[in-house]
């Protein structure tokens, strides 16, 4: 018999060799107890919480959690069913109503999760003979929504504007396309120049999707996005965005002033296929949502948390992902996966836990430290994160 | 352009990135014999399609495994 398994045998190794040298599994982190947004207990410690996707600080805020045990209590613990049969309650109707206020747009469908909402909206609507043009960087859940359909899928080098117009120029001009991008790219926390790709993708009679799961709730005037921040939203055909970063707790959806989106309801494997989500969590995303809002305040704060984070790692001597501040991730690049790995376990001895990221995740094979900061960091919370960095960087040998 | 000047004309765009001087023929795959990782292929396949003035979907570089397979998928495309 062929053991099935004997392809992960590289991966394997590769993790025992890392683990053998002493150092704590940077991918079995357990927090005992989380005290706040941006606090939490790991091993005994109280750690700051630097690698959430916390952005806005949602998952404690009061209204938020009211809501959501009304819910509860209101309708029970889960639906048990699929949104077209019996999973579809008025929380489940009011969160869409929410996510159109927000973006002003006519539709809004919600997924169980992000990765079903770009698995669903992409394998949907490409079909064999259409073309979906994407950016090279694109997150996991995008090209699974690829490799579920059957389009012909045209990549093009990261952000790159030139790249992507004369693929649209080579392709056949009747032909269906889609362009799909991100407003945010979280690996290294940089911005797309949507207003151009927008244009020229325009120009070439595609359809554009983009991808806000990091940018809604903080980038943009009303926390729209990136598209919302460079004046073209109002070109985007579809927005797929998250629950479980700004929002503050679970789900995926995607907003949309296509006059036939409704139809998707019926044709989406994977919004049709699977159960909704519980009431109690759509119950406290419309409420999470509707607060987004109106939470200019905090985005002004978490935009100084990041401009004072960047600032501080660079001054420091750390290599970041971007150069200058561009959302609310900071990305420090680290010489090589062992370091990598010292200074994540450094960092955590230190009180600080950020996210470790390695191929295939992270693009041109970095591994990187991913800081991404919240809306309820203090201003002490982030000179004590720099101070943290100093100390962890000299033990992990990361800092000259 | 006949199929010998399309091979000539790939074997040329490989050279700048064939850094462990692999002699190349049309049976030299690009994972085995080159190396090459998804980057390099990415780079790679960009010059092909800006020198030839096509589109090399990642639906076709699925299919294609060695130099030989790539002269004939390049053919086709053009052709079409
Ligand atoms: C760009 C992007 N799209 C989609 C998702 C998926 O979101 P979710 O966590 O809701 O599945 C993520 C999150 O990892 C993401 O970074």
């Amino acid at each position: 018999m062929t053991d099935l398994f004997s392809k992960f045998d590289p991966l394997i190794k590769q993790r025992e060799d890392l683990l053998s040298t002493g150092i704590k599994d940077p991918f079995s982190l357990v927090m005992e107890k989380v005290i706040s947004p941006t606090v939490a207990l790991c091993n005994g410690k109280e750690t700051i919480l630097l690698g959430t996707y916390n952005y806005m600080g949602m998952t404690f805020d009061p209204d938020v959690l009211a809501a959501g045990k009304k819910a509860l209590d209101e309708f029970g613990a889960g639906t048990t069913g699929s949104r077209v049969l019996n999973g579809t309650y008025s929380p489940h109707r009011d969160c869409e109503e929410a996510l159109k206020e927000f973006y002003g747009m006519d539709h809004a469908m919600v997924f169980s999760t992000g990765y079903q909402a770009n698995l669903g909206i992409i394998s949907t609507m490409a079909s064999k003979e259409d073309y979906i043009i994407l950016d090279i960087d694109s997150h996991a859940s995008i090209y699974d929504g690829c490799a579920l359909g059957n389009a012909q899928i045209v990549p093009f080098r990261h952000n790159d504007v030139d790249a992507l117009e004369k693929r649209l120029k080579r392709l056949p001009p009747e032909a269906g396309k889609l362009v799909v991008l991100e407003g945010v790219y979280s690996m290294l926390g940089d911005i797309a120049p949507l207003k151009e790709m927008i244009t020229i993708a325009k120009a070439h009679g595609a359809m554009v999707l983009v991808d806000e799961a990091h940018s809604m709730g903080f980038i943009g005037p009303k926390g729209r996005g990136v598209a919302e921040d460079q004046g073209v939203l109002d070109q985007v055909d579809f927005v797929i965005g998250t629950f479980s970063k700004s929002v503050g707790t679970v789900g995926g959806f995607c907003v949309s002033n296509h006059p036939k989106f409704e139809v998707l309801r019926l044709v989406c494997r994977p919004y049709v296929f699977t159960a909704s989500l519980p009431p109690s969590v759509v119950a406290t995303a419309a409420t999470s949502i509707r607060k987004l809002m109106h939470a200019g305040d905090k985005r002004a704060h978490l935009w100084e948390n990041s401009r004072k984070l960047h600032k501080g790692l660079k001054d420091l001597g750390f290599q970041l992902g971007t150069e200058t501040p561009q959302s609310a991730i900071i990305s420090v690049i680290m010489p090589d996966l062992e370091r990598g790995a010292a200074m994540w376990e450094a960092l955590l001895d230190h009180g600080v836990y950020v996210n470790l990221a390695r191929p295939p995740a992270t693009p041109a094979g970095m591994t990187l430290l991913r800081c991404s900061l919240c809306a309820e960091h203090s201003s002490e919370q982030v000179d004590d994160i720099i101070g943290r960095f100093k100390a962890a960087g000299a033990v992990a040998g990361v800092l000259g | 352009m006949d199929r010998a000047a399309t091979a000539e004309k790939i074997a040329e765009l490989i050279e700048p990135f064939n850094k462990k001087g692999v002699a190349v023929t049309e049976a030299t795959t690009f994972a085995g014999d080159l190396e090459w990782d998804s980057l390099t292929v990415m780079d790679f396949v960009a010059s092909i399609e800006d020198e030839f003035d096509i589109i090399i979907t990642m639906n076709m570089q699925a299919e294609i495994e060695n130099v030989g397979q790539l002269v004939d998928t390049v053919i086709s495309v053009q052709d079409n």
